[in-house]
């Protein structure tokens, strides 16, 4: 029978794309399969992980330590290393037949690749980069009571969507969070007609947590030759210096236009205050924008989402596009010579001055309340 | 040879963005600009076109004030545009303007030595899928967040960037490719190019022109034909503001590392 993703009762279960490059599982898996492990025990449904390719199987086991109840792995010479064709010819032909409910992938560069070309030849609806996944209608609810300004009235009534002029209930649709506009506004997405509902998820928003589970690890007959990629990859190199790990740091001091004045010794004394704090350097789009900072370093909109203990914003103004990748961490000081600047609106801590003579003293004053201790 | 751009005029969501009270954004208040990602594909065109030769068509879809945005373009050196525009289109998801977007491009022609460029992603809504869905709408490989392009007979090599190093991928023509702002730095237009730009050809395509296309029907197309929909949109509350430290000298700094002590944050 041909596939037909309208059919929405003929899905069940919820898998995750499992990224690896060069035999090694991506982060955002571990985050993911936690994500998907909530997700299947609100549906009360399995979590399988779907991972491809080139003697994986090793990796598929670890899976099991954070809440996935089977793996389908697809092991051949020709999934070795990623391309688009390979990769949506063996999800796609294994989503019409086993017929997930959800499918969702990290949005690494290769997961906003490949999802996008999965979801156009299934026809069905795909989310890009969400931040918040929910299926429980209630949790759903106090998500927005906590995460929107939404007045209580609107959020009681929800419950429903009108489509084709008819009320359609979403208790059972997955709910798919995620900022829009760069951030000035955030919209819930459901994808009520077709399966499987499909997302990105940004990689380093989901966390992590161990859940073990007798995870079951299944090879399903796939058909791929050489003939179906069009596309050769004659090299993969990794960046040649060692990339900032952003996502994983308690400590980040950031940068932003302010260091313009003298741009080097900005930057140099933002590294000394990580240092101090045992953290690494960050920086706004401006400063990658005009080449002082590789793009590593950028947080925001369209950088990393970060959430650390401390976020020290060092001449950053505080764009919604910057605000909307650092809000979330524990702990805000900003330096700033602007006091109107709207990084003060959700700095915990704010010094009006000039980041070259403030952060010096900072970083002299952290020494000796560290070694205080 | 020819290259086709897919570009989109965009509200320009890095000044004052302004929100109706039923949190949808109030686009009349707000300025457009061409999405930035879009104009480093067009200016990949360019640079291939001053080195073979070749036309550069580009394709919007979206409301006719778009036409001011072609122009723009066509000053920068763009041969040609095309307007893809009808009230049927509104409302449009990824996957359903993808549909339209691939069928105005089936409709205008790709030959064997063709490339079809796209930004990365576009400001508004971020979602960096109608390049790869509009790619296998028309049944074409593809390469994204492509960081460099180089061209030899039919044959393009592709850096295409990962965030741990990169990838360097060889492909035939016909492909689609989506561009990132590493890739170059756009030209600015010219003034003979303005002027020029009023008398090169602009294409519309209506309903009317792409209805028979076999991607074309009112259930892929439009807000009935999107298969997504918004549950609901709003606005995230502002975190309050904190304290204000007095003063911006070691008295200040010290206050500061001793809070962060006491709270055991460092």
């Amino acid at each position: 029978m041909a596939f037909n993703s309208a059919d929405i009762g003929a899905f069940k279960n919820v898998w995750v794309f499992c990224e690896q490059r060069q035999g090694v599982m991506m982060p955002t898996t571990f985050e993911l399969i936690s994500e998907g492990r909530k997700l299947a025990d609100e549906l009360g449904v399995e979590l399988c992980g779907i991972l491809l390719g080139d003697n994986v199987d090793g990796i598929a086991a670890e899976l099991g330590n954070y809440g996935a109840d089977k793996v389908y792995v697809y092991n051949s010479p020709l999934l070795k290393n990623y391309t688009t064709d390979a990769y949506t010819k063996v999800i796609v032909e294994a989503v019409e037949e086993i017929k997930p409910e959800v499918l969702v992938f990290g949005a690494t560069n290769i997961g906003r690749d490949l999802a996008p070309r999965c979801a156009a030849r299934l026809h069905t609806g795909l989310c890009a980069d969400c931040t918040h996944l929910d299926i429980d209608m209630p949790n759903y609810k106090d998500f927005l009571r906590e995460a929107s300004t939404l007045p209580e009235e609107r959020i009681e009534k929800l419950g429903t969507v009108k489509i084709n002029g008819e009320d359609h209930p979403v208790d059972r649709d997955l709910k798919m969070t995620r900022p829009a506009f760069g951030g000035h506004l955030m919209a819930s997405i459901i994808c009520p007609r077709f399966r499987p509902a499909m997302a990105t998820v940004r990689p380093g928003v989901m966390k992590k947590r161990e859940c073990k589970k007798d995870v079951e690890i299944l090879h399903p007959e796939f058909a791929l030759t050489a003939e179906d990629i069009k596309t050769d990859v004659v090299a993969i190199e990794k960046a040649a210096k060692k990339l900032v790990d952003l996502i994983g740091a308690d400590f980040i001091v950031s940068v932003g236009r302010g260091i313009s004045k003298d741009v080097e010794k900005g930057i140099a004394l933002a590294e000394e205050l990580a240092d101090v704090l045992g953290g690494v350097v960050g920086s706004s789009r401006a400063c990658v924008d005009s080449g002082w900072i590789s793009a590593d370093h950028q947080v925001g909109q369209t950088g990393k989402t970060v959430h650390p203990k401390v976020y020290v914003a060092l001449g950053i103004s505080g764009a919604i596009q910057h605000k909307a990748g650092m809000q979330d961490s524990e702990c805000i000081i900003a330096v700033n010579k602007n006091e109107s600047a709207p990084m003060f609106e959700i700095a915990d801590y704010g010094i009006v001055g000039d980041l070259f003579k403030v952060t010096p003293m900072l970083i002299e004053s952290i020494k000796a309340a560290k070694e205080a201790k | 040879m020819k290259i086709l751009v897919t570009v989109k005029q965009v509200p320009d969501t890095s000044g004052k963005v302004a929100v109706n009270p039923d949190g949808t954004l109030d686009r009349a208040s707000m300025q457009t600009i061409i999405n930035p990602d879009d104009l480093n594909a067009v200016e990949a065109a360019l640079s291939l076109k001053d080195e073979l030769g070749c036309k550069v068509i580009a394709f919007t879809m979206g409301p006719p004030p778009a036409e001011g945005m072609l122009r723009e373009l066509m000053a920068m050196g763009v041969d040609e545009g095309v307007l893809v525009t009808a009230r049927e289109f509104g409302g449009s998801d990824t996957y359903a303007t993808s549909q339209i977007l691939a069928a105005a491009i089936d409709t205008y022609g790709v030959e064997d030595d063709d490339i079809i460029l796209a930004g990365r992603q576009a400001i508004d809504g971020d979602t960096a899928q109608v390049g790869p869905q509009m790619a296998e709408k028309l049944h074409l490989p593809q390469i994204t967040y492509a960081g460099e392009i180089t061209k030899e007979g039919n044959t393009l090599t592709v850096k295409r960037m990962l965030e741990d190093g990169f990838m360097m991928i060889k492909v035939q023509t016909p492909c689609m490719i989506t561009c990132i702002k590493e890739l170059n730095q756009p030209r600015y237009l010219s003034v003979g190019g303005a002027f020029e730009a009023w008398s090169k050809p602009l294409v519309t395509m209506t309903y009317e022109t792409l209805k028979d296309h076999p991607l074309i029907d009112a259930t892929t197309i439009g807000l009935k034909g999107s298969p997504t929909n918004i549950l609901t949109s709003f606005t995230p509350p502002q975190k309050g503001a904190g304290m204000m430290l007095e003063g911006a000298d070691k008295a200040t700094t010290d206050k500061l590392a001793g809070i962060l002590a006491a709270k055991h944050i460092i």
